[in-house]
């Protein structure tokens, strides 16, 4: 017996090798490949009109934003990737700083607000998204603080949840060091890790843990307790938007073309085609994020992006994470 | 001969600096220590393969030794590994106390239904430690299932779960078949006379227990705990998950974040970690001669009556399967149902399961020969050189997925670009990944087979090769088997590198757990996971069968 079993398994073994090898050589076609950081059930209706329009598939590659601009920056010139779509600013100031990025044509940039775009002109926000107090039914809206900076306070004691392992808590802490100085960033950061501040692993798990009862506030993005809603009306999360001190303040979602790419027209019509009307509409509508296109109107129940304070802050300077993440270490944050 | 179906039931673990009872007189194939040339090119290759992981930090942290350093000498970083090697200590002797008693139950006593037993506890293994983490908190989170069940008892809140204690228990649930397989193995291969003598000399059994059985055990509890620990420190998913602030976490946000050369350094630590266990591994195993003291076939031990006792062993064995199987199961199976009532795309979760399934059969092939010559290296021809190549092959273990695949991405683009990012290379990096998982059995498997039935039918007029054939491959087929079906077992449920380097669309099991996961959708999540467990079962069953049956 063990004599077949081992013939057996030489030839499974060589027919695998070649299977493999076969399965291997697919690759090398014209069709577009993007590395995407966006959850594909809020990206794929996007990529959709796309594909309609110019009549040509996009092979996507899902992940989360910082291990793909990783790998982006592992691959450097070799990539296979024509396209990069982040969820954050950073992620994509990370490879535009490892000189992954190709610059886009100014009719392209000029399609989003101007602090919504790398200021080197190398990657376009697509959609806003902002910072939001997700808050739950132990907490009255008339008791909600006007400042993130508040959820230092005592009252707050272990009753908030953040993610400092996530881009956009980190994305907010730069802001508020370049803004309001590095003292200020560190005395919140302290405040809030003496607080007893509730880490958590993502924004997920934040907004479920609000709807569950067992947290009565959390940082996160808009559109996390907007996705929700949209399945379930009666969705015990609310968010509420804060005005003061860098209040919601605002992200990006944007996308960037690889400079190794063999199909940069393309990737700069798809560009173009995520910031067009139809695109955008789609983003407002159902994923419930803020369109960059003038003259797309947001989700009725979404604050105007006009009315969120809109503090004097580089979205490419987001990308210096080194700072943040030295701060947020220091202060025990991280 | 009962020693050819033995070494199947001891998977995981290093393999010993082989010591062997001729001194290492004559060898196998050339009549020469030396290893045949072909042998050692083929060995060195494997080598090389297994450390490109390893060779990668260094190639990175080699640009910018200055920051690396910097990055790695702060108090928060050596806080970190303080705190990785704490949980990894604690996991590693929680999984040593639930899997002795469990072991020499369903082993030595007269355990009602022991063998079906050893299987269910067993099957952890198979439960990727990220579903179990997630489905931990599901239920004992404050206001999880648990509390929803206890809810008209008048519970309005459990306690807080997250951090340390959560991650110890998840984490020792998912490890501790690491340490009982091995056991198990070790424990049937045990002669009963040295016991016998001891007692005969007026030892109690307890004595005998510790002064004879025990020490007998230490290689296998030892291999396994090796194994445990690099588990510990290395895994993401669950540390993540439970809030447990650990080494790699660390890892992950430096990668994350633009930060190669500070995550590179600090995954380096991770390998010297490896390096210390090992030898500290190497000095329990080294210490003692423990091959058996009579000739011939050691006969089984007679079971030992439990008596009374086997009420509370039951309920033991009953506890652990329950808190690590039933109640997993029943979570899966209550958000399958929901899922299933909200649609589903049977096709395409078919079609993950074949790839899953592909992909970690290939992988376990792969490994499962280039361990056979590993072991073949280590074990015939013990040296330096020989037993650097086994080290080696560790780094891929010890190393967060994520380091194992941001090094093949890095070495692909430069030197496979044609490969990249294939099932090929994908089948490559699960292989490199688990080879340690294989060499241990394939291994002692080896170990087992005597040298002088090799020599003799070399004396016969055998080709090398001949002999290889009629008599190595026979005695060892059921190692390399056991070793194949660890690695394809952990294949099966690998997520950072099969998201980086699988083709796109090549979705597997994994990949569709994690984007469901990732989003909230926990019941959509179930179904594949369900899937993943049925298909690791089967092999998970015959590693066990195929240990318990040899006697």
């Amino acid at each position: 017996m063990p004599t077949s079993l081992a013939a057996r398994c030489a030839v499974v073994a060589v027919l695998t090798a070649l299977l493999a090898i076969l399965a291997g050589c697919g690759g090398g076609d014209d069709k577009l490949t993007m590395y995407s950081g966006r959850i594909p059930e809020l990206i794929d209706p996007a990529i959709a009109i796309y594909e309609k329009q110019s009549g040509q598939d996009i092979k996507v590659r899902t992940g989360d934003s910082p291990t793909l601009a990783a790998t982006l920056v592992e691959e450097g010139s070799n990539s296979r990737a024509d396209l990069f779509y982040a969820q954050d600013a950073g992620s994509l100031d990370a490879i535009e700083k490892a000189g992954n990025l190709e610059p886009l044509p100014a009719d392209v940039l000029k399609l989003a607000p101007e602090r919504f775009r790398s200021r080197d002109g190398r990657w376009v926000g697509v959609t806003a998204r902002s910072r939001v107090i997700a808050y739950g039914a132990k907490v009255e809206a008339s008791e909600l603080p006007d400042s993130p900076l508040e959820l230092a306070e005592p009252k707050w004691r272990g009753r908030v949840g953040w993610a400092p392992t996530n881009a956009s808590l980190q994305g907010y802490v730069t802001a508020l060091r370049l803004v309001e100085g590095e003292d200020i960033a560190r005395k919140w950061l302290k405040d809030m890790v003496a607080n007893d501040t509730q880490v958590f692993d993502g924004n997920v798990p934040i907004r479920d843990a609000i709807a569950k009862d067992e947290l009565d506030l959390g940082l996160i993005n808009h559109y996390y307790v907007a996705e929700a809603q949209a399945k379930d009306p009666d969705y015990p999360v609310k968010v509420h938007f804060p005005t003061k001190d860098l209040g919601s303040l605002v992200n990006v979602s944007g996308v960037g073309v690889l400079a190794s790419s063999k199909h940069k027209q393309q990737a700069i019509e798809f560009v173009r085609t995520m910031l067009g009307k139809a695109a955008q509409e789609y983003f407002a509508e159902s994923s419930k994020e803020y369109p960059l296109l003038a003259g797309v109107r947001p989700s009725k129940e979404l604050t105007p992006l006009a009315e969120i304070p809109a503090p004097d802050v580089d979205l490419a300077n987001l990308g210096d994470l080194k700072g943040t993440l030295a701060l947020m270490r220091e202060t025990g944050a991280l | 001969m009962a020693t050819a179906a033995e070494p199947a039931g001891r998977p995981p673990g290093p393999v010993a600096p082989a010591r062997r009872a001729d001194g290492g007189r004559a060898s196998w194939l050339m009549g020469a220590k030396r290893p045949p040339l072909v042998l050692f090119a083929l060995g060195l290759a494997v080598a090389i393969a297994a450390a490109l992981p390893a060779l990668y930090l260094v190639v990175v942290v080699a640009g910018e030794s200055a920051a690396a350093a910097d990055a790695v000498l702060t108090s928060r970083s050596l806080e970190l590994v303080a705190r990785s090697l704490g949980l990894a200590a604690a996991v590693t002797a929680g999984a040593v106390a639930i899997a002795v008693p469990l072991a020499w139950l369903t082993v030595r006593s007269d355990l009602p239904g022991r063998r079906a037993w050893a299987t269910l506890a067993t099957l952890p293994l198979v439960m990727p430690s990220y579903i179990a983490a997630y489905m931990f908190v599901a239920v004992l989170r404050p206001k999880g299932l648990l509390q929803e069940l206890l809810a008209p008892l008048g519970v309005q809140e459990l306690p807080q779960i997250y951090g340390f204690v959560g991650a110890w228990l998840v984490l020792t649930l998912c490890t501790y078949p690491l340490v009982l397989l091995p056991l198990r193995a070790a424990l049937r291969r045990l002669d009963p006379s040295l016991e016998e003598a001891a007692r005969v000399m007026g030892r109690s059994p307890v004595e005998v227990f510790r002064t004879v059985v025990l020490p007998q055990l230490a290689p296998a509890i030892g291999g396994g705990s090796v194994l445990v620990a690099l588990y510990v420190l290395s895994d993401f998913g669950a540390v993540a998950i439970l809030r447990f602030d650990s080494f790699t976490r660390e890892i992950y946000i430096a990668f994350g974040s633009a930060q190669r050369t500070e995550a590179a350094a600090l995954g380096m630590v991770l390998v010297v970690v490896m390096l210390v266990l090992f030898a500290i591994y190497a000095r329990v195993r080294g210490a003692r001669a423990l091959h058996r003291s009579t000739p011939g076939t050691a006969r089984p031990a007679p079971p030992v009556r439990l008596g009374r006792w086997r009420w509370p062993a039951l309920g033991l064995c009953g506890g652990v399967v329950a808190v690590t199987l039933v109640v997993p199961i029943g979570v899966l199976a209550y958000w399958a149902s929901k899922d299933v009532a909200s649609g589903l795309d049977a096709a395409a979760i078919m079609l993950a399961a074949s790839n899953s399934l592909f992909a970690a059969a290939a992988a376990a092939i792969a490994a499962g020969a280039a361990a056979l010559i590993v072991g073949v290296l280590c074990v015939r021809f013990p040296g330096y050189a020989t037993r650097a190549i086994e080290r080696v092959g560790y780094a891929g273990y010890a190393l967060p997925g994520i380091v194992v695949a941001l090094a093949l991405v890095f070495f692909g683009t430069r030197v496979a670009l044609p490969l990249y990012q294939t099932v090929a290379m994908l089948v490559f990096a699960l292989s490199i990944h688990y080879l340690p998982l294989a060499v241990g059995p394939v291994g002692g498997a080896l170990m087992q087979v005597p040298p002088r039935l090799e020599e003799a039918a070399r004396g016969l007029g055998r080709t090398p090769w001949q002999v290889f054939r009629t008599i190595t491959r026979p005695l060892v087929t059921s190692g390399v088997l056991a070793g194949a079906a660890l690695v394809f077992l952990h294949a099966l449920k690998e997520l950072p590198a099969t998201l980086l380097l699988a083709p796109i669309g090549f979705d597997t099991l994994a990949t569709d757990i994690f984007r469901q996961t990732t989003t909230g959708f926990y019941e959509a999540a179930a179904i594949p996971a369900l899937i993943l467990l049925l298909i690791a079962a089967p092999p998970l069953y015959l590693l066990n069968e195929k240990g318990v049956s040899s006697s």
